[in-house]
C-alpha cells in the first residue's frame, strides 16, 4: 500500500516524535508513505478566520501536488490539518462558485477528489489493526490509559465523516489490539484551547488542566493523543496548570503511535521519548525504558 | 443597573442577511435553545454566550456583535456547530464574523487574535511553513510580550522541538496562492 503524506508544519518541528513514531510503525506494516515535494502549510486557523478561498485553496493546492504524484490517497496525521483537509473538499463540492475561484487560484481542478485519511483510520481497520496485533513484542498490558480524540478529529461528523463524533473508539480499538487497557472517561473530544495556546494562554492553561483532572480522576496514567497541537498544550503546559491551580498531575502524555512502535518493540530512544517535558520512564518502567 | 432601551428592526435584519451571503448560514432557524452555550468549551471567558450572539444578529445589532469579545474567543472546536439541532453551522458564523470585522478594519476586543493570524500567515507567505521561531518573535514585537512564554520557548528549543532557521519548501506556491486570493478580495 502507498500514500501520499502530507506532516503539516507541526510533525516537522515541535511534534517531531509523531512523524517519526508514524513513520516506523507503517514501515513495519509494509505502509509506504510518500511525502508530499514541497508541500506547503494548510493555513489552519488564521486562513479560515481571514478568507473563506485562502482556507479552502491552501489544502486543495497542496492535493494538486497529491494528484501530480499520481496518487489518490494521503494521509494527514494532525488533527488540525485533517480537518482543514476535509474542510475544503466539502466546500467546494457543496458551493460550485467557490470551487470555481479555487480553482483558478491553484491552476488546477479535481484535486478534490483525493481521499484525506487520518493514521486512526488506516490503522484502526483491517487489514492493519489484526497485523498490528500480530507484530506485538513487547509487554505493555500493564498500562491504563485514556484515549484523547481532541475537538477537531471527529467534528463536524458531516464534514470529516470520520469515527463517531461524541464518543470516538478507532484509538481505543488500537491500543486494545496491544493489550493496553483504555478507559471510559468523560474528555475523549473536548477541547485544550488549540490555537490560543500563544494568544491566550489563560484559556488554555483551564481546558487543559480539566482534561489532565478528569484523566487523573479515572486512574489513567497516561494520556494518549493524536494531535500535535493537543500534545503541546497538555505536555508543556503542566508546569504553568500547577503554578496556577496549585495541582502537579505529571501525567505523561504520549502518541499513539509512540505506543504501538514502543509494542512492536522499537526503544523509547527510537520513539524520542526523550522530546516530552512530562517524563515516561516511570510509566514504562527502568527495565523498559532502558529497551 | 440602568435600563438601555434598544431599538431593533422588524422583520430579518439586513446584518443576518450580510451574515447569510458571507457564510452560507441562516441563523434566523436559531430557537435558542441554547444547547451551544452548555457545549462551548470557551463560553466562560466570553461576554455573550454563542446563542445570545446569534440572537443579536438576528436582531441586526451589529455594533454590540462586532465589539464583543465572543467573535474572537472561538476556539473554533466545532461543539456547536456538531450539536445544534437546526443544524446552524456557529462556528462558521464565527468565521465570517471574523472576516467581515478584519476587512472593515473594525478595532478587536481581543486584539492579539487578529494579529496573531497576521503574523501566522505572513510567515506561511515568506517560507511556505510555518516557520514557528519567527511568528513567535513577530507576534511578541507586535502585542509586546516580549517575556511572556520565554522559558518554554527555550525548553523547546533545547528539546529539538523548534527550528532554529525555516526552510523555503513550497514557499513559491503557497506564496502565489495567497497573493492571488489577496489581489482578488482586496485583502
Amino acid at each position: 500500500m502507498t500514500y501520499a503524506y502530507y506532516p503539516g508544519c507541526s510533525l516537522h518541528s515541535s511534534a517531531k516524535e509523531y512523524d517519526h513514531s508514524l513513520r516506523a510503525v507503517c514501515s513495519r506494516l509494509g505502509v509506504e508513505l510518500v511525502e508530499i515535494e514541497k508541500w506547503f502549510c494548510c493555513g489552519t486557523t488564521p486562513a479560515h478566520s481571514v478568507s473563506r478561498l485562502l482556507a479552502a485553496a491552501l489544502p486543495l493546492g497542496n492535493l494538486a501536488i497529491v494528484q501530480k504524484m499520481r496518487l489518490k490517497e494521503v494521509i494527514v496525521p494532525c488533527a488540525a490539518c485533517f480537518w482543514r483537509f476535509k474542510s475544503a473538499v466539502y466546500d467546494v463540492a457543496n458551493d460550485n462558485g467557490l470551487r470555481e475561484k479555487v480553482e483558478e487560484v491553484i491552476k488546477d481542478s479535481g484535486s478534490h477528489d483525493v481521499k484525506v485519511y487520518h493514521p486512526l483510520e488506516l490503522l484502526s481497520l483491517e487489514p492493519q489493526l489484526g497485523e498490528i496485533a500480530s507484530l506485538v513484542k513487547r509487554d505493555l498490558t500493564d498500562l491504563k490509559v485514556v484515549c484523547y480524540y481532541g475537538c477537531l478529529l471527529t467534528r463536524p461528523p458531516k464534514v470529516v465523516q470520520f469515527d463517531v463524533c461524541e464518543y470516538p473508539e478507532s484509538m481505543d480499538r488500537i491500543l486494545g489490539a496491544l493489550g493496553i487497557t483504555t478507559l471510559d472517561w468523560s474528555y475523549k473530544t473536548d477541547c485544550c484551547g488549540a490555537s490560543f495556546a500563544l494568544t491566550r494562554t489563560d484559556i488554555v492553561l483551564k481546558l487543559s488542566h480539566e482534561i489532565l483532572d478528569g484523566a487523573k480522576s479515572v486512574g489513567a496514567d497516561a494520556i494518549v493523543v493524536a494531535c500535535p497541537l493537543c500534545h503541546t498544550n497538555l505536555d508543556t503546559r503542566q508546569e504553568e496548570i500547577k503554578q496556577t491551580y496549585g495541582l502537579n498531575y505529571e501525567l505523561p502524555i504520549l502518541y499513539f503511535t509512540q505506543l504501538i512502535g514502543l509494542s512492536f518493540g522499537l526503544s523509547p530512544r527510537e520513539m524520542l521519548l526523550g522530546k516530552h517535558f512530562i517524563t515516561t520512564e516511570k510509566l514504562l518502567g527502568v527495565k523498559r525504558y532502558a529497551g | 443597573m440602568a435600563i438601555k432601551t434598544i431599538h431593533v428592526p422588524q422583520g430579518f435584519s439586513d446584518f443576518a442577511e450580510a451574515i447569510s451571503s458571507v457564510s452560507g448560514v441562516n441563523v434566523n432557524l436559531c430557537f435558542q435553545c441554547t444547547k451551544c452555550a452548555s457545549g462551548c468549551p470557551v463560553s466562560f471567558a466570553m461576554d455573550y454566550t454563542p446563542p445570545q450572539l446569534i440572537h443579536a444578529i438576528q436582531l441586526g445589532l451589529s455594533d454590540l456583535v462586532f465589539k464583543s469579545k465572543t467573535v474572537w474567543l472561538c476556539a473554533s472546536c466545532q461543539t456547536c456547530t456538531t450539536r445544534c439541532p437546526q443544524e446552524v453551522d456557529l462556528a462558521v458564523v464565527m468565521d465570517a464574523l471574523r472576516i467581515i470585522a478584519q476587512r472593515q478594519k473594525l478595532q478587536a476586543k481581543v486584539p492579539e487574535i487578529p494579529t496573531f493570524y497576521r503574523s501566522a500567515l505572513r510567515t506561511v507567505a515568506l517560507f511556505g511553513r510555518m516557520y514557528e521561531l519567527g511568528m513567535i518573535v513577530m507576534l511578541k514585537l507586535a502585542t509586546r510580550s516580549l517575556s511572556k512564554d520565554i522559558g518554554l520557548g527555550l525548553k523547546m528549543l533545547m528539546k529539538g522541538k523548534l527550528n532554529i532557521l525555516p526552510t523555503f519548501k513550497g514557499a513559491l506556491t503557497a506564496r502565489r496562492i495567497i497573493s492571488q486570493v489577496e489581489a482578488r478580495e482586496k485583502l
